[in-house]
């Protein structure tokens, strides 16, 4: 499903020098699989899954999605890549303010090719415990809640994989329980593939499969050399 | 839907600026739409006017104030000229119809013109078009010493005046109480609305007017002016070299359509002068559309990079910005057409009580279609910097720093 190879990606610091910040030799998700990366702040995770989402562009390497060269392709294609395949959790939500419950996740679908289906819409939302909530804004909500929209905007689409950053980061240890048990039970029905970043042992813990991101990620072990 | 949706929220979002800008929209498209109207149906209207008759003789002086006395019913009579000079116009050979008239008196403000019933069964305003009274009344008798009057359908309204009533002539061309006349008219009939000056006027017998007390009895026979068509325009060279080269105690103004046109001419720098407050406006509109979508452009940057990182295309997000920017210029030209109604009721109101001309304020004109277009797509235009600057934002660095 996710094949990473040799994938780098460079920053210019202030001083104008340039700073590698990933380096992945390479990287492999099966359909259905669902591994859970360590990684403290600052370490690339998010750049790693920035890189992946086609969100930003490699110095260089592959990644492959579904059989789709995301690396290769026009930076058009990638977004209908993403909207097509990929379903992304952000550690912040990341919900338009200025949009309704349903209307985030209806936008969320409308780039793929479900299509904007909004009677799927409700049924994602209702599902996560949101039906009441369809027509409040994200600043009615709970953290929690809020959190659940994101989730549920993400899956909606029935993507082929989902990436999630520290998805539970901003909520307490029971909503992060249930968030985390509902993004996995989604991504198990969809046979999607799920790769989740955390810092949080709790969170990390539930997963059997496991990775330091730091053992991965060779210019983590370049700049700690 | 992904797009109305996206540009709904966003006016919503900013409703104030949006408001604000649709209003100086609006203001710019409905001005530049009256000022057009105006102007256009105005030259029109009084070029229309003109074109019962082909010319004007009167006293020596100039042509445009014998036009606008004889047939606007406007400024004061250059002068009279003797009955015998109507009579020698009226049997010139190339003149068709001559109808002399007079003035010099009025009824509370509106003017009384002496004339001859054949203005009302011989001359037709247009093609197929007579004067015709309205029901219940009917033109004044023919002979002076029944004192009857038609009034102009205006003149009658405001004036209140209907078949069977009675007044008494003020003397002078502006009202004075002081300057009464003895004599009592009786109103025959009102005229059907023609829609130009000629329903300003109330119409007497010509020798009544000539001889009402109080007026000089030396020019008892004299007329104001004489109303000409003639029989072919080269007639009207004819006419105008005879009269205005060749005698020197007459002037002769033909044609009264280059005449109206003249005088718009000299009054085209105040036309000039609105259109330009009017493009300037549009322009000042354009640029706030410009300035309030950029200017918003950065507390949306997030909604933008989201948008983008759920699948939106650059392509989208530019057609999301611009097409927002042409739906305030929509909403903007839909508010001008408010403002044009309302502009152009209140200047026909007053063209039409200051001269008698009838703008059509409801008849479609096709700057109607075209400045409101043409402001939209102005709009957009204003929507591509802010268009672009949206294309251009870079989403991994918006949504969220590296971690």
């Amino acid at each position: 499903m996710l094949t990473v190879a040799d994938l780098k990606k460079s920053f210019r610091s202030p001083e104008g020098e340039g700073v590698e910040i990933v380096n992945v030799a390479a990287f492999a998700l099966a359909a259905g699989e669902q591994v859970a990366l360590r990684g403290e702040s600052g370490s690339g995770k998010t750049t790693f899954l920035h890189l992946i989402a086609g969100i930003l562009a490699a110095d260089a390497g592959r990644v492959a999605i579904d059989g789709a060269e995301m690396t290769a392709l026009s930076e058009s294609r990638r977004d209908r890549l993403r909207a097509d395949k990929l379903g992304y959790i952000f550690q912040t939500f990341n919900l338009l303010q200025g949009h309704t419950v349903l209307e985030n996740v209806v936008l969320g679908m409308s780039f793929g090719p479900r299509g904007a289906d909004r009677a799927h819409a409700q049924t994602v939302l209702g599902r996560m415990g949101l039906g009441h909530r369809l027509h409040h804004f994200p600043r009615q909500l709970s953290t929690g809640q809020q959190q659940r929209v994101a989730v549920a905007r993400a899956l909606a689409n029935h993507p082929r994989l989902v990436l999630a950053d520290e998805p539970t980061g901003n909520l307490d240890r029971r909503h992060a329980r249930e968030a985390l048990t509902l993004i996995r039970e989604v991504c198990r029905e969809n046979n999607a593939a799920l790769l989740l970043v955390s810092h949080d042992e709790e969170v990390l813990a539930q997963f059997e499969q496991r990775r330091d991101f730091a053992e991965l990620n060779q210019a983590m072990k370049e700049t700690a050399s | 839907m992904t797009l109305p949706l996206i540009i709904y929220r966003s006016l919503r979002q900013h409703a104030l600026s949006t408001v604000v800008t649709a209003g100086s929209i609006a203001l710019a498209c409905g001005l530049l739409m009256s000022v057009w109207t105006v102007k256009t149906q105005s030259q029109a209207a009084f070029a229309s006017t003109g074109s019962a008759f082909d010319a004007v003789l009167g006293a020596r002086g100039s042509k445009l104030q014998l036009v606008l006395n004889a047939i606007f019913h406007l400024e004061a009579s250059p002068g009279n000229l003797a009955y015998s000079d109507y009579l020698f116009i009226k049997r010139h050979p190339a003149v068709k119809t001559a109808i002399p008239i007079a003035v010099g008196d009025n009824l509370r403000g509106y003017r009384l013109v002496g004339t001859l019933p054949e203005l009302f069964t011989d001359v037709e305003l247009a093609p197929g078009k007579k004067i015709t009274v309205q029901p219940g009344g009917r033109f004044f008798s023919a002979d002076p010493a029944a004192k009857e009057a038609v009034a102009g359908s205006f003149a009658a309204e405001k004036l209140g005046l209907k078949p069977g009533d009675t007044f008494h002539p003020f003397h002078g061309l502006t009202f004075d109480e002081k300057n009464q006349h003895a004599e009592t008219y009786t109103v025959a009939g009102v005229l059907a609305p023609t829609n130009t000056p000629m329903d300003r006027v109330i119409w007497i017998p010509l020798r009544g007017l000539q001889t009402m007390s109080g007026h000089d009895p030396r020019a008892a026979t004299d007329v104001s002016a004489v109303l000409v068509q003639l029989r072919a325009p080269t007639a009207g060279f004819m006419l105008d070299l005879m009269y205005n080269k060749q005698g020197n105690r007459l002037t002769f103004a033909y044609p009264v359509g280059t005449i109206i046109a003249e005088l718009f001419s000299k009054i085209s720098w105040f036309d000039r002068v609105l259109e330009l407050v009017a493009y300037l406006v549009a322009l000042v509109a354009a640029g706030s559309v410009l300035a309030s979508i950029y200017n918003s452009m950065s507390a949306r940057q997030r909604d933008l990079a989201i948008l983008r990182a759920l699948g939106a295309r650059r392509r989208t997000i530019f057609g999301a910005v611009v097409s927002e920017a042409a739906v305030i210029g929509v909403l903007g030209a839909l508010a001008g057409y408010v403002i044009y109604f309302v502009l152009l009721g209140v200047v026909a109101g007053i063209i039409r009580t200051q001269t008698g001309v009838v703008l059509e304020v409801w008849r479609w004109q096709p700057v109607l279609g075209l400045c409101p277009l043409g402001m939209v797509a102005l709009c957009a235009l204003g929507g591509v910097v802010p268009a672009f600057k949206a294309y251009r934002t870079p989403v991994a660095q918006t949504l969220s720093p590296v971690s």
